[in-house]
Parts: structure tokens; sequence; C-alpha cells
């Protein structure tokens, strides 16, 4: 296998839809015969940052590279941007409203699920800008 | 164990179902991001969540169905979603009653 590159748009609010580029990308991963381990925690850490894209920034861009020996995506959106990165990143901090967690979301475990399930995790965020989250998983046997 | 012999229980009924899948073990929980980190792949998922959001969960994290307690009732965007991927069952009872009496059958 050489590199695979893919690209996905994530639509604002639509909460039906919401988690369907982690599932092409898992498949994809298990398709092409990555261990359980890896396809697993690709797919935490992907759900948890399309989730985020959905509730918190109007959608954004989703761009997956993949390679034998690493998985990196990036989550790229144009919303309201995190104005304390640290805090946002501590387990239970979110800004989601009742609606939002009446339906199992925004329990403010997204961030540090993304962080504990992959290798590197690189936030940019600029309020009223956007935020871009990079991450890479290792593949390991 | 499969979906099927979970379907022989009282009060549990399907709402989308489309043959027996293995089951090996039962885990309950309503909160989406702890489900997705902690669900094991093959359980049977207890949760009291309607929406199509658990759907999306438990095909990413690959349990073997849902089981909605308390005699709850799936939103039509959770059954559409289901279809073709998803197993979805119904319980009649709160989540500890029906987890036990799936866990019973382990
Ligand atoms: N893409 C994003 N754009 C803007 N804010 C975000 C984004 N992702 C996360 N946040 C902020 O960080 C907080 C914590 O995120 P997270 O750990 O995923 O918890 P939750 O989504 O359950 O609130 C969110 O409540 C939100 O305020
Ligand atoms: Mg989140």
């Amino acid at each position: 296998m050489g590199a695979l590159h893919l690209e996905y748009t994530v639509a604002p609010d639509d909460f039906s839809r919401a988690g369907e580029v982690s599932g092409i990308v898992k498949r994809t991963l298990k398709d092409l015969g990555f261990p359980p381990a890896v396809v697993r925690r690709t797919a935490i850490a992907m759900y948890e940052a399309e989730i985020n894209m959905v509730i918190h920034a109007n959608g954004g861009k989703i761009t997956a590279d993949i390679t034998p020996e690493e998985i990196m995506i990036v989550f790229a959106d144009q919303g309201p941007g995190i104005p304390d990165i640290d805090l946002a990143m501590q387990e239970g901090w979110s800004t989601a409203s009742e609606d939002i967690r009446d339906m199992g979301f925004g329990a403010g475990m997204g961030l540090p699920n993304i962080q504990k399930s992959t290798d590197y995790m690189d936030v940019q965020t600029t309020v009223g800008v956007g935020t871009t989250i990079t991450i890479k998983i290792f593949v390991t046997q | 164990m499969n979906t099927g012999d979970i379907l022989k229980l009282d009060g549990i009924t399907p709402a989308v179902y489309d043959g027996d899948s293995d089951v090996n073990g039962v885990f309950c929980c309503d909160l989406l991001s702890v489900a997705m980190a902690r669900a094991p792949e093959g359980s049977a998922w207890v949760t009291v969540m309607t929406n199509a959001n658990v759907v999306a969960v438990a095909s990413l994290a690959e349990v073997a169905c849902v089981v909605l307690a308390e005699g709850f009732e799936y939103d039509e965007a959770a059954l559409n979603a289901a279809r073709g991927k998803v197993t979805l069952l119904r319980s009649n009872e709160p989540v500890y009653e029906t987890a036990v009496k799936i866990g019973a059958l382990l």
C-alpha cells in the first residue's frame, strides 16, 4: 500500500449524519488491514473531533493521510475558536448547551479522549477565526 | 450467545433486526463519549438514549446491538440510520434489570 489522501466536508448542525466521516475512514482502515487497536484509536479520536465540528464550529473539513506507518487526520473549521485551550482540554469542561447534553454529548471528554487515543495532537485555534486539530496515530503491529 | 437469544427474553422486542450476531458482554451507558471510548466490541449496549447518535456510536464501536430500556421508543431518525447497519432492540424494563437479564445468558 502507498499513501492515501482522503478529503471530506462535515455539515453544520446535521446530527443525523454526525460520525459519518469517522465511519468511512474506519471502514477504509479496516479494509486496508490496519491492526484493530489502531483502527479503534483512530475511530475514537475522529468521532470526538467530528462531533466537536458539528456542535461547536458549524462543520468543517476533514483530511486524512494514510500510510502504512502513520495515520494523520486534520480537522479544520472556521468556527468560534477556543478561548482557553488548557481549560478546554480538561476532562469535564464543556460549553455545550442543555439541548446538546440531552442528546448524550457535552460530557467534556472529547478533547481529552482525542489526546488519550492518539500519539500526537496539535490544536491551532484563534477566537473568531477557527480551529485546526491535527492528530497522528503511529502504526505498531 | 447471540442477539437472537436476547430476543427470546420476556419484554424484549426488535426495532431494527436483520439476523443474529454474537454477543460477548453487556455495557450500560448514556454518555456518547464514554460509550465511544469504552463499549466493548460485540457487547449488548443498554441505554436510555433514543436518538440517531446512538446508532453512529454503536456502528463505530461495533457493538452487537443496542438495547433501549424503560420501554422507550427510538427516534425515527435512529431507526432509519440503523437499517441494514445496526441491530436495535427494545426492553420494557429499566437499564439494570435489562442488563442483568442479558448478562445471565452469557
Ligand atoms: N472545534 C471546536 N471549535 C470551537 N470550540 C471547540 C471545538 N472543539 C472543542 N471546543 C470547545 O472545547 C470544549 C471541550 O470540548 P470537548 O472536550 O470535546 O467536550 P464537549 O464537546 O463535550 O463540550 C467544548 O465545550 C467547546 O467549548
Ligand atoms: Mg466534544
